[in-house]
């Protein structure tokens, strides 16, 4: 038996290799993801071991408002420069240095844009000296005020050389101020950055005015020890000496705790690719069931003939499963091989264009090998398994007999589709009626994939009338017609083919939907309830959004034709005890000019430096009303402030839940407003404002004046983004779905060589029998979106209804897309059948007459 | 070692000097060695001969689904050898019509629609009334929209003979068209294609292992070795059970000019 399968499946490897390279790329995507969040992750910690390489015990004040990882960079809160002289005085400490450290140091290049980043922090910090570490490249440490040494890879991405006057952007001063550049520094082994990190380096009084916001303080001390006294040691005594305000750790603790952070974040990216790649192997599994059956219905003389000669179903059984398991073998190990190249060369990509990483060795994590196999193999038995199961039933007479593989009814099938489909829609709406507590997100998925097979178990009943309708379209030549009739010879083979692009089709449709549908809502809202004509603000790049200085909005305020103007901050702050969003205005009463706001309880002023105002929804939150106090701490403030209510304004007219003076902006992580909106006085034209009001802005390189239209553009173009990158994620899950076109097709060419051949023999022209073949596919995939478009904009209708609390109020059904999948799908259907169509062309009329 | 037969002016296909080689070196076979034969419009001719003489391979090369090795073939005024494959094609679809032992017909269309195939390839109409006396010959109007699988084999063969007559190609080639049949089911198939050539002049060359089935054509052609070692005009079973098992002793019989 075992010889038998072997030999059989060498006979038909051309057939199984599509089958199992649709294996080999899902294989791929789940060995790649782990091969590149390892390499990085190991990367991450070479670099945070070799920036802290050099310090025994950190020492930095406790941060008043924990920020998350996602949140951006935790801002460590300055201190007197005095608490330097404290760490000294203490035992064991044989040097310490006071610390300036903080992201948000832009450098302007020569041609004056403000280089970016995305991702790595653009540090500014005060000049410690060389070290085993630091190297200066070229010129002097800085000495005067306005003089900056910049690393080596800041100063190549700005073009910027030794003697130049450049510009830089400070945390505390979102004004282009200019220095004098002496030097440039490199890092030990020759590098020009660690990890893509751009870093400024003032004198100390320079850097703590510009990127601390007050003199005499630092943000952190770092500390050698001395001989003998281990940095575990010094850390204790240090915490000890300097009470329960600071942090102190050992340089190994601060390298392990910033790479933690980091890998957080990967650990999260991992779990996207995954996701994805879930999806590439649920399509796999559509198109090695249907090419298993295909070759068991193929084969059905032959099983018959051996259970005719004696072999147990349990036999024949064992047969289709061996193969697949040998298919799913080889297919693993190509797909991990594949996978560890597309990782490494992903991580490579990473670290070249995401700031000069330096990759830590390629490494395969065992998690890659062991998903990689039991994926594989996995998937691959569990989707032979039916096809196994019906070749057990071939009876012996079966080889007997001519055709023996007449259309069983569809009944069983639709019965097990629509219930499958029922548990589908039924773990949706509790997913999504917010039923299913902590399981939420679990239960969705698991809606959306029952959905998936019990719509894919239904199409075969669709596939008939659906299938002869789009056929009927290329009813008008004869090949036309005979491919039609072709694509509704097997319903469940057509069906099976069309429900693996459903899948890719139907989430691209679904998120689009809901993507379209929240950008909408957004700007919809934007646009009805915000009467200001232009916008201030810049393009987030960072982890902050670029800011400006307060006075740009005093400034802009007084320009003719401007009517009102409001400058908003936000940051995270403690609101009596818990994290809350705030937001600071420059002027409420300009506010609720621009948002048309009448107050549903107090009155609308400008707030005195003691008021706050509240959303509806904020006040209940808190569970306060006009006339009631708060408390709150912000993340560079001494101490918590006290606030009286003074107004509750409706949600849907109110910049934020919790609205703080500007008094308090002052105290935030970015003390200065991120976006001003500006309303103009009736009769005065865009025009005529917004070239005064970039004057303003123009030392703010990362800021600009936008109209409404713009800056709703702006603020929605992250969708987009993100609908771009789900579409190339999901590419694969299309590509395999190709696959599976091209393998039923080229199976089906096989199957029917005798047809072809008395078609070409009764003479059918070669392109003619090509145009058959391509109509066929055609018909195939454009069922398979149609499908998906109507799932997927099913699927996304529902989740939009389910977020309509959440503000997600407009249905958006994205036509255009919607055309732009179908017509997609015709072409994808035509690049399909190209190679089995040109395989039916090219058959020779009287093998295949011949042919048995 | 040329033989020649038949030589009218008249003829629907002609073979002349044909030689068909298989392989090469040591699995080498010559299928034919040399055949000439011309087969006469308005005849029906039946090749007959033992089992590996050549006689399919014979009818493959005439009908242009197969080349030559050496020497010519023609069908009416076109010369078959050397075509490409559009020409060949072309002359499929416009002068040639086929019926095969088994499988000549597309399960996926109905008899009506099969019969017609050809001529939809082609962006031709049928003239109806030869349409009408087609079907009425081959007495199957009440089983027009059936299915292949719902015919039975008889009718199956009655189908593709009528799908064949339909186009009124220049010759129809049949390769032991009523092999898989009972001898009635036979004998209608035979009586059939007897009729279209008696009454409608059609051209039609036969490949057969029956004596009976040969004795409904004009003329039988005997071929052994790839080479033709016989011919007979006006057969009967007996006349060629005869002959045929002259072939088989071992003395050739050479028929000459
Ligand atoms: N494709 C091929 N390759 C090699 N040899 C072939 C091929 N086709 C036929 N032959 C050989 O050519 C010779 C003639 O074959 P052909 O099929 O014409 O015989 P036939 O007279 O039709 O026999 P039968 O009565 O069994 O159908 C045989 O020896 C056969 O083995
Ligand atoms: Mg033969």
């Amino acid at each position: 038996m075992f010889r038998a399968t072997l030999k059989s499946l060498l006979a038909r490897k051309v057939r199984l290799i599509l089958s199992g390279l649709a294996v080999v790329l899902g294989v791929m995507f789940v060995s790649g993801a782990f091969v590149l969040t390892d390499t990085l992750g190991r990367s991450f910690d070479a670099v945070f071991a070799d920036a802290y390489a050099g310090i025994d015990v950190n020492v930095a004040a406790k941060p008043k408002i924990a920020v998350d990882e996602a949140e951006g960079e935790q801002v460590a809160p300055a201190f007197p420069a005095d608490v330097v002289g404290r760490v000294r005085a203490v035992p064991g400490v044989a040097e310490a240095t006071g610390v300036v450290n903080a992201d948000g140091a832009r450098l302007i290049g020569s041609n004056g844009k403000v280089v970016t980043s995305f991702g790595p922090p653009q540090l500014g910090e005060n000049w410690t000296g060389e070290s085993d570490l630091v190297k200066l490249r070229e010129g002097r440490a800085p000495q005067a005020d306005d003089e900056i040494v910049v690393n080596a890879a800041l100063a190549t991405a700005a073009k910027v050389k030794v003697g130049d006057r450049v510009g830089a952007l400070t945390a505390f001063e979102s004004k282009r101020r200019d220095f004098t550049l002496v030097g440039t520094f490199g890092y030990s082994g020759g590098r020009d950055s660690v990890g893509g990190v751009n870093e400024i380096a003032f004198t100390t009084p320079a850097a703590q005015r510009l990127m601390l916001g007050k003199p005499d303080t630092f943000n952190s001390v770092t500390v050698r020890a001395a001989a003998g006294v281990t940095p575990e040691a010094l850390r204790d005594d240090l915490t000890r000496a300097l009470g329960p305000g600071y942090e102190v750790k050992t340089g190994e603790q601060l390298s392990t705790d910033a790479a933690a952070g980091l890998k957080e974040g990967l650990a999260f990216f991992n779990k996207v690719l995954l996701g994805f790649a879930a999806v590439a192997l649920l399509v796999g599994t559509f198109l090695i069931l249907n090419t298993f059956s295909i070759i068991v219905a193929q084969r059905t003389r032959e099983l018959a003939l051996m259970r005719a000669i004696g072999a147990s179903g349990r036999q024949i059984i064992g047969s289709v499963v061996l193969e697949a398991l040998a298919v799913g073998l080889i297919a693993s190990v190509l797909g991990l091989g594949a996978g560890i190249g597309v990782g490494a060369l992903l991580a490579w990509a990473f670290g070249t264009f995401a700031g000069g990483l330096t990759l830590a060795g390629l490494g395969v994590p065992p998690a890659a090998v062991v998903s990689a196999f039991a994926v594989g193999m996995l998937i691959t038995v569990v989707a032979a398994l039916l096809p196994a199961l019906r070749a057990a039933r071939i009876p012996p007479i079966a080889a007997m007999q001519d055709v023996a593989t007449p259309d069983r009814p569809l009944t069983r099938l639709t019965v097990a589709g629509a219930v499958v489909t029922a548990v589908g829609g039924a773990l949706l709406a509790v997913g999504l009626t917010g039923n299913a507590g902590d399981a939420t997100l679990s239960v969705i998925l698991g809606g959306v994939l029952f959905t998936f097979i019990g719509v894919a178990l239904l199409t075969p009943l669709f596939s008939r009338p659906v299938v002869s309708l789009l056929g009927g379209l290329f009813a008008w030549s004869v090949p036309g017609r005979l491919g039609r009739l072709n694509s509704g010879r097997n319903p469940r083979r057509t069906a099976i083919t069309a429900a693996a692009l459903m899948v890719g089709i139907a989430l691209v449709t679904g998120v689009t939907v809901i993507l379209d549908s929240a950008k909408s809502s957004i700007a919809g809202r934007a646009a009805s309830t915000v009467d200001a004509q232009l916008v201030i603000s810049g393009a987030q790049t960072g982890p902050r959004p670029p800011v400006f200085d307060p006075a740009v909005v005093d400034r802009a305020a007084a320009v003719p034709g401007v009517n009102a103007v409001v400058g908003v901050y936000n940051d995270n702050a403690i609101v009596d005890g818990d994290r809350a969003y705030v937001v600071a205005l420059t002027d409420l009463a300009a506010m609720g000019q621009i948002y048309h706001t009448t107050a549903q309880s107090g009155t609308i002023a400008t707030l005195r430096p003691d008021q706050v105002a509240l959303s509806v929804s904020g006040a209940k939150e808190l569970g306060k009303s006009v006339g009631d106090r708060l408390t709150a701490q912000f993340a560079r403030g001494e101490g918590p402030r006290t606030y009286t209510v003074t107004a509750v304004l409706p949600d849907d007219r109110a910049i934020g839940s919790i609205i703080l003076p500007k008094q308090a902006g002052a105290e935030f992580t970015s003390p200065q407003p991120f976006t001003a909106l500006v309303q103009l006085t009736p009769g005065t034209t865009v025009s005529q404002v917004q070239p005064q009001l970039e004057a303003l802005v123009a030392d703010s390189p990362e800021v600009s004046v936008a109209d409404r239209a713009t800056f709703i553009e702006q603020q929605t173009s992250g969708f987009d983004t993100l609908l771009t990158m789900i579409q190339i994620l999901l590419a694969l899950a299309i590509v395999i779905a190709v696959l599976g076109i091209i393998n039923t097709l080229a199976l089906s060419v096989l199957e029917r060589t005798r047809e072809l051949g008395l078609l070409r023999a009764i003479g059918l022209r070669r392109a003619q029998t090509m145009r058959m073949i391509t109509v066929e596919a055609v018909v195939i995939s454009v069922f398979g979106a149609l499908l998906g478009v109507v799932v997927g904009a099913g699927l996304g209708a529902a989740v939009v209804r389910a977020l309509k609390d959440e503000g997600i109020t407009d249905l958006v059904l994205p036509w255009s897309q919607i055309g732009i999948f179908l017509g997609l799908a015709a072409l994808i259907g035509v690049v399909a059948a190209a190679l089995p169509a040109i395989r039916a062309a090219r058959i020779n009329v009287l093998g295949a007459i011949a042919h048995d | 070692m040329t033989a020649t037969i038949g030589r009218h002016a008249q003829a629907a296909a002609r073979a002349s000097d044909v030689w068909k080689v298989y392989g090469s070196g040591e699995a080498q076979v010559v299928a034919l060695r040399g055949v000439s034969a011309e087969f006469e419009r308005g005849q029906f001719t039946a090749i007959m001969g033992p089992s590996g003489s050549g006689k399919s391979t014979l009818m493959h090369c005439l009908a242009g689904l197969d080349s030559v090795t050496r020497g010519t073939v023609s069908i009416g005024e076109t010369t078959v050898t050397g075509l490409g494959d559009a020409g060949l094609t072309n002359l499929r679809r416009d002068k040639v019509g086929f019926i095969f032992q088994q499988f000549n017909l597309l399960p996926t269309l109905t008899a009506k629609e099969n019969i017609l195939l050809p001529m939809s390839i082609a962006g031709r109409r049928p003239d109806p009334a030869w349409y009408d006396t087609v079907i009425d010959t081959v007495g199957l109007r009440d089983r027009l929209d059936h299915r292949p699988a719902q015919l039975s084999g008889g009718q199956q063969q009655r189908v593709a003979c009528a799908r064949a007559l339909v186009a009124r190609p220049e010759v129809i080639f049949a390769d032991e068209p009523t092999g898989n049949l009972d001898s009635r089911s036979g004998a209608e198939v035979l009586n059939f294609l007897r009729n279209s050539v008696r009454e409608h002049g059609q051209t039609i060359v036969m490949v057969t292992h029956d004596p009976t089935a040969a004795a409904y054509a004009d003329r039988v052609v005997f071929l052994a070795d790839g080479q033709i070692v016989s011919e007979l005009i006006e057969p009967t079973a007996d006349t060629v059970l005869d002959t045929m098992k002259k072939l088989d002793t071992p003395v050739i019989t050479e028929v000459g000019n």
